[in-house]
């Protein structure tokens, strides 16, 4: 695991590096329900939030999970990236590594910005990518991979363990999200079963490579697969006026969560949601606010996972 | 200019003979010529093929000189052994009127490297609105006979339907690129199952091989003659044959990185494989080298698009789309059609001389190589193994550095004038 120099993909982590990650998030877990949440691992340790989109929410998630660890934690806002003509990626990560940070976090529009980054010699520090375009978002597999392992194992019993033989569907707009992609690559990582229920033209035309089992009916899935996990994905609103699907009450309606879904699902069944949500569109305010969802803990993991990602690839430099 | 003596070279049919050179002319071939005060090249064991013409050049002069400029880009011609290319369009200004194709032919004459055939516009400023001075680019002294929007597609089809018609006047031809625009906007690589994990904007092949349909039906109706650029896919390869199989006059070309790259380089993130059309599968690719073999695809043209580094040197999407192509082009060719076994040096000279000449109705190029011809000649030693490194372009977005291919030009010869000697590429051009 002490290898792990980057986290661009979840394809980086291997079995054992995922679940080493996991465990140390529990660790991180710990110190966050204390009452002085701090370690000192990172004192002396620059960290850069490189955000090229804006996303306060992944970026703040990052910062506390730097400042718990005693970084010294820079935001850089890169309005305009070299797509619109602004500074180009290139100029501002030479201009980061003049300033000696030790990690990028990096936040950016085009797929492949954070593997760029990494590859080009252009910067040393570690690299972790918190979503690029529509390819990844690494961080946000791990953060539900946690969460779901918590809910299903507890809290204390937790460690060591993969997702084994447990069944996630993953519902919604597979063909622009990142999360959809990370999360489809380590749930397998992990022994997780994974499903994708989309309108076929939000699917990629050919997503022979990625291993999930594709349905187009909602209820029909939810029925067969009797999923311990159900993750909707965010609609963005530029696909709503793209002939994606006719309209947002077709899709509400075919696609979204609401109580009779929720009320199909297994006791205890997970409801995720990376946020922000669209209520009323892909999932209604009663599932969004039903005990099976884990919305709000996957916020709070959310801190304690990159606690963990960037312990393991920032804390063993010390070694 | 001085006389040549070409002693023992292969020809493209096997045979092996001397060619004597008198100035622009190749006068004698045969075996055992005999010339006075000629400088002699000893062609033992090189192949002699017509020199190459490129049907789909982009010299970036005017407008882009940073990337390449005539000069630089005739010069990388010649590395590669041809000895005219056809400069693209899509410069600033724009070559949609006869002054500006005019001033590109002069800029090749005073380079002196290759011959530079300006390609003109279809429409005004590429915008695909209205037909540029077809005419005019045709009676000029440039006497434009290929015109293409490339870089953009001629997506209106009653536009492309005239375009057909009016260049008909004066045995013009439309060189397509087969691009459906609303299928592909925002597209970024090949789409398929590479796509799907990269999470890249797919480009899908129908959004080519449905304006290939439908080019060749309008080529039928009007009975025109129209040119496929760059072919990258499976689908494009059956929809010409069966075109063909049927008498319509279309013709087809395929670059050398179709010919031997695929979408699974686009993993690295690295743009210089960003190429537009972009790089398929293996299975297109083996479709489109059969194709090249049994004459679907009539040539090899290199669609070399210099960049400077900045555009590629970003990330996937942000880079700028294209390749450099000119001094591989008859490696890849050697690679695919002799090295494989699979055909041989005639056929080399059809897809890389005759045929891009004829399509562009140039009368000194691609000639057999018998006296009385033009002496525009490629000699090429085939045991040669290259490490791709740098080029003669201005530019540097290479995809091949690195690999090693079969072949080096050992010389080229334009118009009696060498402007590679053994490998070296002439200082000045032709007076």
């Amino acid at each position: 695991m002490s290898q792990l120099k980057h986290l661009l993909s979840a394809n980086d982590l291997s079995r054992d590096a995922a679940i080493g990650i996991l465990d140390v998030a529990e660790e991180m877990a710990g110190v966050n329900a204390r009452a002085i949440k701090k370690l000192p691992t990172l004192q002396g340790k620059t960290v850069v939030n490189l955000f090229f989109e804006d996303s306060t929410r992944t970026r703040i998630s990052f910062e506390l999970a730097e400042k718990r660890l005693s970084a010294d934690v820079i935001n850089f806002a890169a309005k305009g990236s070299s797509v619109s003509k602004g500074e180009s990626l290139k100029d501002t990560a030479q201009t980061l590594e003049a300033m000696g940070a030790d990690a990028v976090v990096i936040r950016h529009g085009a797929s492949g910005a954070a593997q760029k980054l990494a590859q080009s010699g252009w910067i040393d520090g570690a690299i972790v990518n918190a979503g690029d375009g529509t390819h990844e978002h690494p961080t946000q597999a791990l953060l539900d991979a946690f969460t779901i392992r918590r809910r299903v194992y507890g809290v204390g019993s937790s460690a060591g363990r993969g997702l084994d033989g447990l069944k996630v569907v993953i519902v919604g707009d597979v063909l622009h999200s990142r999360v959809a992609r990370s999360n489809a690559i380590l749930l397998n990582t992990l022994g997780a079963e994974v499903h994708f229920v989309a309108p076929p033209t939000l699917i990629p035309a050919d997503a022979s490579n990625i291993k999930a089992k594709l349905h187009y009916d909602f209820d029909a899935a939810l029925a067969e697969v009797k999923p311990d996990a159900v993750m909707m994905l965010r609609i963005q609103s530029e696909r709503m006026n793209a002939s994606y699907f006719p309209s947002e009450r077709e899709y509400s309606r075919v696609w979204g969560m609401n109580s009779e879904r929720l009320a199909a699902l297994k006791p205890g069944a997970l409801l995720m949601h990376p946020g922000p949500m669209n209520r009323g569109l892909e999932i209604t305010a009663t599932a969004a606010d039903s005990p099976n969802s884990t919305i709000l803990e996957q916020v709070s993991n959310g801190v304690s996972v990159r606690m963990a990602v960037l312990y393991t690839l920032l804390a063993t430099e010390r070694n | 200019m001085a006389n040549l003596i070409i002693k023992n070279a292969t020809l493209p049919n096997g045979s092996v003979a001397d060619i004597a050179i008198a100035g622009e002319q190749i006068t004698a071939v045969g075996p055992n010529l005999t010339v006075t005060d000629a400088t002699v090249i000893d062609a033992t064991g090189l192949v002699a093929l017509p020199g190459f013409v490129d049907l789909h050049t982009h010299l970036r002069e005017p407008g882009f000189e940073g990337s390449e400029t005539i000069l630089t880009g005739s010069q990388s011609a010649a590395a590669g052994g041809f000895t005219a290319v056809h400069a693209m369009a899509n410069t600033s200004p724009v070559q949609d009127t006869a002054g500006v194709v005019e001033q590109v032919r002069t800029l090749g004459l005073e380079a002196g490297y290759v011959d530079v055939v300006p390609v003109g516009a279809v429409t005004v400023g590429l915008e695909g609105k209205q037909l540029a001075e077809l005419g005019a680019m045709a009676s000029s002294k440039a006497r434009v006979r290929v015109f293409s929007d490339d870089g953009k597609c001629v997506s209106d089809p009653v536009l492309m339907r005239r375009a057909l018609e009016y260049v008909k006047a004066f045995d013009g031809v439309i060189a397509q690129h087969a691009q459906e625009p609303r299928l592909t906007e925002g597209a970024q690589m090949n789409e398929g199952k590479v796509s799907a994990e990269l999470g890249l904007t797919g480009w899908p092949a129908v959004a080519e091989e449905s304006i290939i349909a439908r080019d060749v039906l309008l080529a039928e109706h009007v009975g025109s003659r129209v040119h496929i650029c760059h072919l990258s896919t499976a689908g494009s390869v059956e929809i010409v044959r069966w075109a063909k199989a049927k008498g319509i006059n279309v013709t087809a070309e395929v670059t050398p990185h179709h010919l031997l790259l695929t979408d699974e380089l686009a993993r690295s993130y690295d743009a210089v494989y960003k190429v537009n059309p972009p790089l398929r599968t293996q299975e297109d690719v083996l479709a489109l080298r059969a194709a090249l073999v049994d004459g679907t695809i009539d040539i090899i043209a290199t669609d070399h698009a210099p960049h400077p580094i900045e555009s590629k040197d970003c990330e996937w999407q942000a880079a700028a789309f294209g390749m450099l192509g000119l001094e591989i082009a008859a490696s890849v060719a050697q690679e695919v059609l002799v090295d494989s076994g699979k055909s041989d040096w005639s056929r080399v000279a059809q897809v890389l001389s005759h045929n891009p000449a004829q399509i562009g109705r140039l009368g000194e190029q691609g000639q057999e190589i018998a006296a009385g011809s033009v002496a525009n000649l490629t000699l090429i030693d085939p045991t040669a193994k290259r490490v791709i490194d740098g080029s003669h372009s201005k530019s540097d977005n290479n995809p091949y550095r690195g690999l090693t291919l079969p072949g080096a030009v050992a010389h080229t010869i334009y118009r009696g004038y060498q402007t590679v000697a053994n490998g070296q590429l002439a200082e000045t051009g032709r007076a």
